[in-house]
């Protein structure tokens, strides 16, 4: 992609092309209730004053909105690598697959000139994670700036950096849409699928307000110092235990761990309790960084809950180029 | 008060699943299907899944809510083609652990749900029972530091109760929370199995022939449910539980306190007489058009009891 050419590094930091055309989308999973209803005020407010200057809003996937579903036959947000997004189109295809296409129409193409350039998309979990940024990059200044400056403006919200390392090809999530994969989803937690709890909410458009915020400062010429933050990469999913011939869980989360994400998880302490007591242990080799423990959605994708790595990214100093030839 | 004497249990039934995301029960039902439990002491017990399609795709109900279709007159509502997979279900189950209303149904029917509210554990009965009151009692004081009460849902009469534990000469459901729908939580799993265990246990002693003194116990009692604020053209949520409300299921709500907050940021409040609220934003009843329900607390005493002897 073209990330790396378009960006100068100076001696002092890091010049990016201006943020034009930015998009928010929510109801990517339509039971995950604050950015559906954050879509819709949004897109409420915007009939009644009619902005300028504003992002384009997306109810991702109306359907599944509509019947407070995660997704009518396939997982929306699974749908757009870039294998997926060019694969020949079937007469049967899903309904998320041809939802993909529209998106992929309005927002990109991925990968070409003409997709936007940053999107921010809308998540809630059931684990309890805070507020997370998810990339697919630990060297895209843009959500790493972004990043930090919510940590500077709201301290007292427990927030973290979530990379998933894979290529801007590879990465099939909705936000990777954008040009050079600039883009986050930002998942609140915890909250249950189709409920909305107040302060989750509140989290969630007083975090969205500072990203936008802070791109109006970033297209306006401001210079955002440097710095370090940590990042958590993911390493690898673990599911449940399950029995061989029905493949119904046999344990839960143990209590030791249900609600400790991001607190450090060592060799030897308890991850799962069985249906008649017992405990079972983890047994990797290295202490790991969990977090999407107990995501309702994952028990269909076997993982009850995720690891991670943490290290510290120097982010250098970031302005936007002051040419505009885009 | 005198004392009362009741027939021994000879049959109870264990329900998990009437809705099919509430996995406590699913899991509970599972592990005692899994041992064989068909006899516990002098009990006969029938560990049941009752809505087994919604189970497997891990939703509420397929097509209507099974626990709504245990009425006299729904169960007496002769099935056609178009009839609902819940109300066979229903139809099928009141064959299975009833016939509602007849002296073959089953002596107690323990329904286990989840709910996305901070309740706790709640007992949920449907009228005043002697032997109800005497197992939530015996629960309480086996469990002490557990958040345990007692919801009376104040339904007019057995033949509008619309339960599946209705089907029973004895019918409640035991309701924790907070869990999110589709979701496991050990802790919640361990509350609701131990109290489980404790009700098999009584009905045992009680069966064994021990007097259970006379008492009295706190219970909430039905008095109405509140919507939430909605777009008059579209239905939709225009306000959400409110952070000083939410969470609180329980704690009185006064006259003037704040109950929803808009999607603007206004505060709308309470107005009417001092209650207690529960099932504060239960993920279910956004359809049902409930945000939450308010009760009045009660005394309730209740008289020594005793197995009637042959």
């Amino acid at each position: 992609t073209t990330g790396r050419k378009s960006s100068r590094r100076g001696k002092s930091g890091a010049c990016l092309p201006k943020l034009s055309r930015v998009a928010v989308c929510g109801g990517t999973h339509g039971n995950e209730l604050s950015g559906v209803y954050l879509i819709k005020e949004l897109m409420k407010r915007r009939r009644e004053a009619d902005d300028e200057e504003q992002p384009i809003l997306v109810l991702s996937n109306p359907r599944a909105a509509q019947q407070c579903l995660r997704y009518i036959e396939v997982d929306l947000n699974r749908c757009f690598s870039h294998d997926a997004l060019n694969a020949p189109l079937s007469d049967s295809a899903p309904y998320e697959v041809i939802r993909s296409r529209e998106i992929n129409a309005v927002l990109g193409p991925k990968g070409s000139a003409d997709s936007v350039d940053f999107i921010c998309d809308l998540h809630n979990t059931t684990a309890n994670m805070g507020l997370c940024f998810i990339s697919c990059s630990d060297s895209d200044w843009i959500s790493l700036h972004i990043f930090k400056y919510l940590q500077l403006c709201i301290p007292d919200i427990p927030m973290r950096y979530l990379h998933f390392d894979l290529s801007h090809d590879e990465a099939y999530s909705l936000d990777s849409v954008g040009k050079h994969g600039f883009g986050l989803s930002m998942e609140v937690g915890p909250q249950p699928h189709g409920v909305v709890r107040s302060n989750v909410y509140t989290t969630m458009k007083t975090a969205l307000e500072l990203v936008l915020h802070w791109i109006r400062l970033f297209n306006c010429g401001t210079v955002f110092e440097g710095g370090p933050v940590d990042v958590f990469t993911l390493v690898k999913h673990v599911d449940y235990p399950r029995d061989c011939s029905t493949h119904d869980i046999v344990a839960a989360i143990h209590p030791l761990l249900q609600d400790k994400d991001f607190c450090l998880l060592n060799p030897g302490d308890p991850v799962f309790q069985t249906f008649s007591g017992e405990t079972i242990t983890y047994n990797g080799s290295e202490s790991l960084y969990p977090f999407f423990i107990n995501e309702c959605a994952y028990y269909e994708k076997g993982i009850a809950f995720s690891l991670s790595r943490k290290s510290r990214v120097n982010v250098p100093s970031l302005r936007a180029n002051r040419d505009q030839s885009r | 008060m005198d004392h009362v004497f009741f027939p021994a249990f000879s049959r109870v039934a264990i329900s998990g699943g009437t809705h099919g995301n509430e996995l406590s029960g699913v899991h509970i039902v599972r592990e005692m299907q899994k041992h064989n439990v068909n006899q516990m002491g002098s009990l006969s017990v029938c560990p049941i899944l009752s809505n087994p399609r919604s189970i497997e795709v891990c939703r509420r109900y397929i097509d209507t809510d099974l626990n709504r279709c245990f009425t006299d007159a729904l169960l007496s509502t002769p099935l056609t083609d178009s009839s609902s997979c819940e109300l066979r279900r229903a139809h099928e189950l009141n064959a299975l652990l009833g016939p509602k209303g007849s002296d073959r149904a089953m002596d107690l029917v323990c329904d286990l749900h989840n709910t996305t509210s901070n309740m706790g554990l709640c007992f949920i009965i449907d009228f005043l029972d002697w032997i109800l009151l005497h197992m939530v009692k015996y629960v309480q004081i086996k469990m002490p530091t557990a958040p345990i009460r007692v919801i009376n849902t104040n339904v007019a009469s057995k033949s509008l109760s619309y339960s599946v534990d209705s089907v029973a000469k004895h019918g409640f459901a035991i309701e924790v929370g907070p869990q999110p729908h589709g979701v496991l939580r050990a802790d919640i799993y361990n509350m609701m199995k131990e109290a489980v265990d404790h009700t098999l246990d009584w009905l045992n002693k009680f069966n064994a022939g021990t007097t259970f003194e006379g008492d009295k116990v706190e219970v909430f009692v039905w008095e109405k449910s509140v919507d939430y604020p909605r777009d008059p053209e579209t239905s939709q949520l225009t306000a959400v539980i409110h952070p000083k409300l939410q969470d609180n299921d329980f704690k009185l709500l006064q006259h003037g306190n704040p109950i929803f907050k808009t999607f603007t940021g206004e505060t709308v409040n309470y107005e009417g007489e001092d209650l207690y609220p529960f099932f504060i934003n239960e993920c279910a009843y956004y359809e049902k058009r409930i945000a939450f329900h308010l009760a009045k607390k009660e005394t309730i005493a209740f008289p020594p009891i005793s197995v009637k002897k042959e």
